[in-house]
């Protein structure tokens, strides 16, 4: 190629490059140099070297949102085998509403998170929910899933996996549809059952799907925060025990004042997210099939 | 964070960057006339302070002001600090006590005292516990807009049809127990009394009243474990654990204890002069008001107000005073007092207020100012009010015990506030 094509290449490339840089990598630059400072609420820092991780270091609050943020991350990834299950389930020939259940399943995805979580606050509220009242009738006596420290973040987690299904359906709709309709009849003529054809093509030929969605939903998992901050109210007892990382965060950052130590939650963060993911790519090798 | 939220805060950035292009397009000092721009957070009040606007354009042709609302003061204060963190807060916006420590330190807010002295501008018609409120270092910061105390609010009809009196000023906590444990009925769904692990509303009050104190007068110290204090937070958990006679602190965070009072599911509720109009106007609640009960060492209500401050780096700090100073003038607050939404704070307007919802006895909360209490708050407040009500909530809920709590507290604020004092 001569300058002349390259110039045009990268011309071609800045918008995404400078937003790139402006709007991501700048921002992540800086939030790594005030990780090092004290800054306070009003800009004005002060360098403050390690303080802040060493501050980290011994604040039992840090273990304990990581912790929570591991079971949201882990549990999350329930919706995997979820959304596949309903993507195989929709994609059965001859199967009738198939919209309905489309528009049903997609819901969901295009509601607003606040929308979202008020109505599960209501289903969930102890006395006057829905869900105590289903149960009641089988004689079961519920609690506050929200306000109770021991059920709010499984609740909250609930809702989250909810949220995602109808998303990653469609993802693997997608991905069912490009298997080639020829290996099943292959297989069919072979004498192979449907349950037999499901674990030796569907599931092996999903696989490079499985990991995408499992890299996404493990970054959804690790930054989750607006359904546990509009879910918990003001001055719940929930509050203390089932912060995630980037709850821990924001509280300190915004609501404390200490943006600087907030930094050095979130750069911390950063750096679990990328082991996670590096691990998650390393380990695709093992069980990734590319056709 | 999700992708959605992601996108509205780039809309919304998008949103408030054009805004703020716009708003340096209109004409500023050069054309004669100036816009300025003011900060609130409740739509309550947004019609009182529009047409507190319109009358000082009137009375000032060359300023124009705009009310700038930003609803909740959750959404406020975050939304506030980022933008003056970026140098772009309003001229004029509404501070409150817990934050002008910090606001004020980290200078973004414009020190009033010598523009108050050069003007001759009479502060002595505001409470004393307010102006000192917003006082920092001997230097005035903030203009008191309003204040507001706490009442014992209760439902006339159910003391009726239980057979209990009515509180009245001579009840101690003993007697509000008392009543508060006839009143229970677990059958109708009624409770004598609502305890949500509040601060302002709740559990400040009872700490005075027990002779405990939250913060120490000079800010170095924690109160909360002085064996006083705990005794003031020691009532609600008896109240909550012992008597069960308030809904538990799971069910006030599933449905808003303000919503049980409105709905005649408490008998009583110790809420602020500021719900006085949401009382008044719920349909079917015959609600009445006495002054909040007597402690072991008497009696004691938090009083709390806002205040009137100028940005720091505000364009044009002489009209933006021009405003604030209108906006502590006897017109100003009358239209607050109209309005009902506040108590102002200028003295001699009390009444006004009062006679703005006359089926309720609002005297009550201007006859405690004696007793007042001002808001607990330190430099840096916040570094240790979001731990308060998170351990608070759990001994209030029984998960915890209180003593224990109430020392882990105390270790973690002296904590703070020990960072406080090294600046």
């Amino acid at each position: 190629m001569n300058r002349r094509e390259w110039a045009w290449g990268y011309l071609m490339i800045a918008p995404l490059v400078l937003g790139l840089g402006v709007f991501f990598l700048w921002p992540v630059a800086q939030s790594v140099y005030y990780s090092f400072t004290d800054w306070t609420l009003f800009g004005g820092s002060t360098w403050a070297g390690l303080d802040n991780y060493a501050r980290l270091l011994r604040d039992p609050e840090v273990g304990q949102a990581l912790w929570n943020t591991f079971q949201v991350m882990v549990l999350g990834l329930l919706v995997v085998p979820l959304a596949v299950l309903v993507a195989a389930l929709l994609n059965t020939r001859g199967l009738r509403g198939v919209p309905v259940y489309r528009t049903l399943y997609f819901l969901p995805v295009v509601t607003m998170p606040a929308a979202v979580a008020l109505i599960w606050r209501w289903l969930y509220s102890g006395e006057y929910g829905l869900i105590n009242y289903l149960l009641s009738l089988a004689g079961v006596s519920g609690r506050s899933w929200i306000a109770d420290p021991h059920t709010a973040l499984y609740a909250v987690i609930v809702v989250f996996i909810w949220t995602y299904v109808g998303y990653f359906t469609v993802i693997f709709l997608a991905g069912l549809q490009g298997i080639p309709a020829h290996l099943y009849e292959a297989a069919s003529i072979d004498g192979a059952g449907r349950v037999r054809q499901f674990f030796s093509i569907t599931l092996p030929l999903l696989t490079p799907t499985i990991f995408f969605t499992s890299v996404l939903m493990v970054m959804y998992g690790l930054q989750m925060f607006d359904l546990l901050y509009l879910m918990f109210g003001k001055g719940s007892p929930a509050w203390a025990d089932n912060k995630t990382i980037v709850l821990l965060f924001y509280t300190k950052a915004f609501e404390e004042g200490a943006k600087g130590y907030g930094a050095a939650i979130a750069v911390v963060l950063m750096a679990v997210t990328l082991a996670i993911t590096a691990v998650q790519f390393r380990l695709q090798r093992k069980w990734v099939h590319y056709a | 964070m999700t992708r959605k939220v992601w996108a509205l805060l780039c809309a919304g950035a998008i949103v408030i960057g054009a805004a703020s292009c716009s708003a340096a397009d209109e004409p500023g000092s050069d054309g004669g006339k100036v816009t300025i721009s003011y900060g609130i957070w409740d739509k309550n009040q947004k019609p009182a302070m529009e047409k507190i606007a319109q009358e000082f354009t009137k009375a000032h042709p060359d300023i124009q002001v705009k009310v700038e609302l930003t609803p909740g003061s959750k959404e406020y204060w975050p939304k506030l600090q980022t933008a003056a963190a970026g140098g772009s807060a309003p001229d004029v916006f509404w501070m409150n006590g817990p934050r002008v420590g910090l606001w004020a330190s980290q200078g973004a807010l414009a020190p009033l005292s010598e523009r108050i002295a050069a003007d001759r501008f009479d502060t002595s018609k505001f409470p004393k516990s307010l102006n000192d409120l917003y006082t920092l270092n001997g230097k005035q910061y903030g203009i008191p807009k309003d204040y507001d105390t706490i009442g014992l609010w209760y439902n006339k009809d159910l003391f009726d049809r239980a057979g209990v009196k009515h509180p009245d000023a001579s009840w101690t906590w003993d007697d509000m127990r008392a009543a508060a444990k006839k009143l229970t009925d677990p059958a109708k769904g009624v409770w004598g009394i609502g305890a949500p692990a509040w601060p302002q509303e709740l559990y400040y009050n009872t700490i005075y009243q027990a002779g405990g104190y939250v913060i120490s007068p000079d800010g170095r110290k924690s109160g909360y474990d002085d064996p006083a204090t705990i005794a003031g937070l020691r009532l609600w958990v008896d109240i909550l654990t012992a008597d069960k006679s308030s809904p538990t602190i799971k069910q006030t965070q599933d449905t808003d204890p303000i919503q049980l009072f409105q709905n005649g599911k408490l008998a009583m509720f110790w809420d602020g002069s500021y719900d006085a109009i949401a009382y008044n106007g719920t349909e079917g609640l015959n609600a009445g008001v006495a002054p909040l009960p007597a402690g072991p060492k008497g009696k004691a209500t938090i009083i709390h107000g806002l205040a009137n401050v100028v940005y720091a780096k505000s364009k044009h700090p002489d009209q933006a005073w021009e405003f604030v100073k209108f906006l502590g003038s006897e017109a100003a607050n009358r239209i607050q007092a109209e309005s009902g939404a506040v108590i102002p704070a200028y003295t001699g307007l009390e009444e006004t207020w009062v006679r703005s919802m006359p089926k309720l006895d609002l005297k009550v909360f201007v006859d405690q100012v004696p007793d007042a209490v001002p808001y607990p708050r330190s430099l840096n407040t916040a570094a240790w009010s979001a731990k308060e009500s998170e351990l608070l909530s759990q001994a209030f809920s029984g998960a915890k015990d209180l003593d224990a709590t109430a020392r882990e507290l105390a270790a973690f604020m002296n904590d703070a506030l020990a960072k406080e004092a090294q600046g």
